[in-house]
């Protein structure tokens, strides 16, 4: 009967940085018409939050689909310690060319979150602030 | 299709050990989970139904059964206890969120008469939960 049953572990992270919305495909004043205060010079910053669900067969041996502590390693390796208390236009260089909107920063923490050898990773939700939330499964196949 | 949600509350103690590891083995795999007397946590679950409004009471299942199905089969049977010793059906599992989870999927499923369990939720810290489904439901 169990296998007719999905389980995925879910688990929130925090990180603080700082951003500015700017399109180096837009003009000043369209930049600044579409992103307003996001546009900013200096930039702005936000805590974020970020949940992620990874899913597997739970192993009766520890009654685990993937040990905490080495997904907390992996997330700490691959997105807290390079996004925490920096700049993500300056600091991480997926978004010297990509807008890091938290839609961007929603996909790119997919992208390298998905790398982890010992779950599947489900899906990643970013909230920009508790009023604004964004959340991405990969691509629809 | 429309999706129905309550939450409650638990308090439970626990602890991670596996009699098939040794002492070393646990502590590296379970850390402070395997302290010998165990620890607790406020638990929250939260359990989904899916279903249509019924025409008649615009009710996709009536609140206060469901109320009544948690009291009985979660409440009365893990709020205060500690997991490890006082549920059966925990018995011979690591009782993890995903194992919980599980055992209050196979607890409510065949309770819940109108509508159909989606998705039972468990929070053991807020930073930590399980989600557990029916395999191929679109997960929520």
């Amino acid at each position: 009967m169990t296998e007719a049953l999905k389980i995925e572990l879910g688990r929130r992270y925090r990180f603080a940085a700082s951003h500015r919305l700017h399109s180096e495909r837009l003009s000043d004043e369209e930049n600044a018409r579409v992103y307003g205060k996001c546009n900013n010079p200096f930039g702005h910053g936000h805590n974020y939050v970020v949940e992620i669900r990874v899913s597997g067969s739970v192993d009766p041996a520890t009654g685990m689909i993937a040990n905490l502590a080495d997904l907390d390693a992996f997330v700490e390796r691959e997105v807290l310690e390079p996004f925490d208390h920096k700049s993500l236009n300056e600091d991480v260089p997926a978004f010297r060319e990509k807008v890091p909107t938290t839609e961007n920063v929603c996909k790119e923490i997919f992208q390298r979150l998905k790398r982890f050898p010992k779950a599947r990773l489900e899906r990643v939700r970013v909230e920009e602030t508790s009023n604004n939330a964004f959340e991405y499964a990969g691509e629809e196949i | 299709m429309v999706y129905l949600t309550r939450k409650i509350e638990f308090s439970a103690s626990h602890l991670y050990h596996n009699p098939a590891f040794t002492a070393e083995e646990n502590q590296r795999i379970f850390g402070k989970c395997n302290n010998p007397h165990g620890h607790g946590h406020n638990y929250t679950l939260e359990v989904t139904v899916a279903g249509e409004p019924d025409p008649t009471t615009g009710m996709v299942l009536d609140l206060k059964e469901l109320k009544e199905i948690l009291e009985r089969e979660i409440t009365q049977r893990m709020d205060h206890r500690f997991l490890n010793y006082e549920v059966a059906e925990l018995k011979g599992q690591i009782p993890t969120c995903e194992n919980i989870a599980r055992v209050i999927w196979n607890l409510l499923e065949p309770r819940i008469r109108q509508g159909k369990l989606h998705r039972v939720r468990l929070y053991e810290t807020p930073d930590l939960f399980a989600d557990c489904y029916r395999n191929g439901a679109k997960p929520a």
